[in-house]
């Protein structure tokens, strides 16, 4: 007899696979996502009919309660809140798992065995500590909880003897499967502080690496929950989203120049780190929208390079304008999109996209670096650290080694900004002071609204 | 199906989900995250089978379990389709 159910699961293993697949060109993209959720189904509804003594009022009354949930945020999410987003997802996904493991560990009918009960230590571990960090994080994000990171004294030390504790617990629970549950509930307590503390000293700035680790650890649990339940549906979908929060972390802790120890330990952004251009008094051209208007008349290349403080100010819409009515005027525009740009990975090109402009247009460090140099006139809207020149050849810099956006290649830079207040990193950037770069201070939006109109009156 | 098996089954994935993810280029990497978040709701599976444990506890933690996944599911496929229909050429 032939195992429907397990052949289904291969079936939307394969469907997600191809639908990741199709997610490496914008042109298939939206189909991949539609064949990955068709997988979705196929797994939902082949486990539904696997076994007619379901409990299906509790599952429908789940699954009715989990989709406007779902639904509400998905219609209602602004694409500046997708960070968040992602973070409490990931926490869901983490606590789904942990809770299947729970059950299947609670299980009156079975006595696991070794192998079994620590699997089930492994999904309700990962599980759980994914899903109050996500909820940091979230917090964090939202503003709910100061961005700053929150560190104490002996706080390393704290994390180290809850991961002694946790181990020890995991341990006792494997081992000794069939005694008390005390063990069982002191491993989630302390797996949930665990998640908490972890987070907690972590900044701001660092938070797309946080949440590209926590969407890897959300996958890892899914995958331990299939070595629980022995479900090859649930470890290949699993790792596939594991991997992918891996290779994510990965690119965002390059595109900082950190380790990921570093970013999870190093607590950075709590106080402004001395630097060797703090002291130094950096002499700015400030200009007005009218000169930065002539001076883009008289270019043909244009690269714009768009920060967070472009996002913050909801400036996007009046970038594509500008950069509109430059195309009409006969100049090429390109975007140069910094990996950390946004607050999460590839955050920047959604809101770009967001507000109609082309995704050929956006460019990402690796292949922007080279155009700078041919390039007349960049402007630099609402970023800092990462057109730094000091990550360059400063290697007393807390920002030294860091691949930045060559902007001061240009012939000219333009950059936009509300005040002279340094960056995340707290440096003062020498970019300001160069022969060939002219500041325009002043909000994104106003100074761009105000940077069309003169465009337009040339 | 033993231990040896599913182990095979998760390292291969792994290679599997590297080679293909390594191919997603920067710009659509939010919905990637995104729509990788919605698979993670593969946990329903789980899910519902859990709600089939004995007692009062498994139906609980299977309800609550069935509900986190389908957020997950419904929410990241929905909000990762969103995201890639702004996604124009010229």
């Amino acid at each position: 007899m032939i195992d429907y159910t397990n052949l289904s699961y291969v079936l939307a293993a394969i469907l997600f696979i191809v639908g990741i697949k199709r997610l490496s060109s914008p042109k298939t993209a939206r189909n991949g996502n539609a064949i990955a959720s068709v997988g979705m189904l196929i797994a939902i509804v082949a486990t539904l009919v696997s076994d007619g003594n379901m409990d299906y009022q509790t599952i429908a009354i789940g699954m009715i309660i989990g989709a406007i949930i779902g639904a509400f945020f998905a219609i209602k999410v602004e694409m500046t809140q997708m960070p968040q987003m992602v973070a409490i997802f990931n926490g869901f996904g983490g606590g789904a798992s942990a809770l299947v493991a729970a059950a299947e560990y609670l299980n009156p009918a079975k006595n696991p065995s070794t192998f079994n009960a620590a699997t089930i230590v492994l999904a309700v571990l990962v599980g759980t500590l994914t899903f109050t960090g996500s909820f940091i994080a979230f917090g964090k994000l939202q503003g709910f909880i100061s961005g700053k990171p929150i560190v104490f004294k002996g706080q390393k030390f704290l994390n180290a003897i809850i991961a002694i504790i946790l181990v020890g617990m995991g341990i006792l629970v494997i081992f000794q499967a069939s005694t008390g549950l005390e063990n069982f509930y002191g491993l989630i307590i302390f797996a949930a502080i665990l998640g908490i503390t972890l987070i907690i000293p972590i900044g701001g700035a660092d938070m797309p690496v946080v949440i590209s680790l926590l969407n890897s650890y959300s996958g890892l649990a899914a995958a331990a929950t299939g070595f629980v339940l022995m479900n090859n549906g649930l470890i290949i979908s699993g790792s596939l989203v594991g991997a992918s929060g891996l290779i994510l972390t990965n690119i965002m802790c390059k595109g900082m120049n950190r380790s990921l120890a570093n970013v999870i330990f190093g607590a950075v952004g709590l106080e402004a780190p001395s630097s060797s251009g703090k002291g130094k008094q950096i002499n700015v051209k400030s200009s007005t929208t009218e000169e930065a208007a002539m001076i883009l008349d008289a270019a043909d290349k244009v690269i714009v390079v768009p920060g967070y403080g472009l996002a913050v100010a909801q400036a996007q819409h009046a970038v594509r304008e500008v950069a509109e009515q430059l195309e009409l005027m006969g100049k090429t525009v390109l975007y140069a999109i910094h990996p950390v740009a946004g607050r999460m990975p590839g955050h920047m090109n959604v809101l770009l996209a967001e507000a109609n402009i082309p995704y050929d247009h956006l460019k990402d460090l690796k292949d922007i670096n080279p155009e700078f140099e041919t390039c007349d006139v960049a402007i630099v809207l609402g970023a800092n650290d990462v057109v730094n020149p000091a990550a360059r050849h400063d290697t007393s810099s807390p920002i030294y080694g860091m691949p930045i956006l060559d902007v001061d290649k240009s012939r000219t830079v333009i950059v936009n900004k509300r005040t002279m207040n340094p960056g995340f990193a707290g440096i003062q950037n020498e970019l300001f002071g160069f022969e060939n770069t002219v500041m325009v201070f002043g909000d994104a939006k106003e100074m761009l609204t105000t940077l069309y109109k003169d465009l337009k009156e040339l | 199906m033993d231990m040896i098996n599913i182990l095979t089954v998760f390292i291969l994935a792994i290679f599997v989900g590297i080679e293909i993810i390594t191919k997603v280029p920067p710009t659509l990497h939010t919905p990637l995250m995104s729509g990788s978040n919605a698979i993670s709701g593969i946990a329903i599976v789980g899910a519902i089978i859990a709600t089939k444990v004995d007692g009062q506890m498994g139906t609980w933690l299977g309800l609550i379990a069935v509900i986190f996944a389908t957020i997950n599911c419904v929410g990241g496929f929905m909000v990762t389709d969103r995201m890639l229909k702004m996604f124009k050429r010229k």
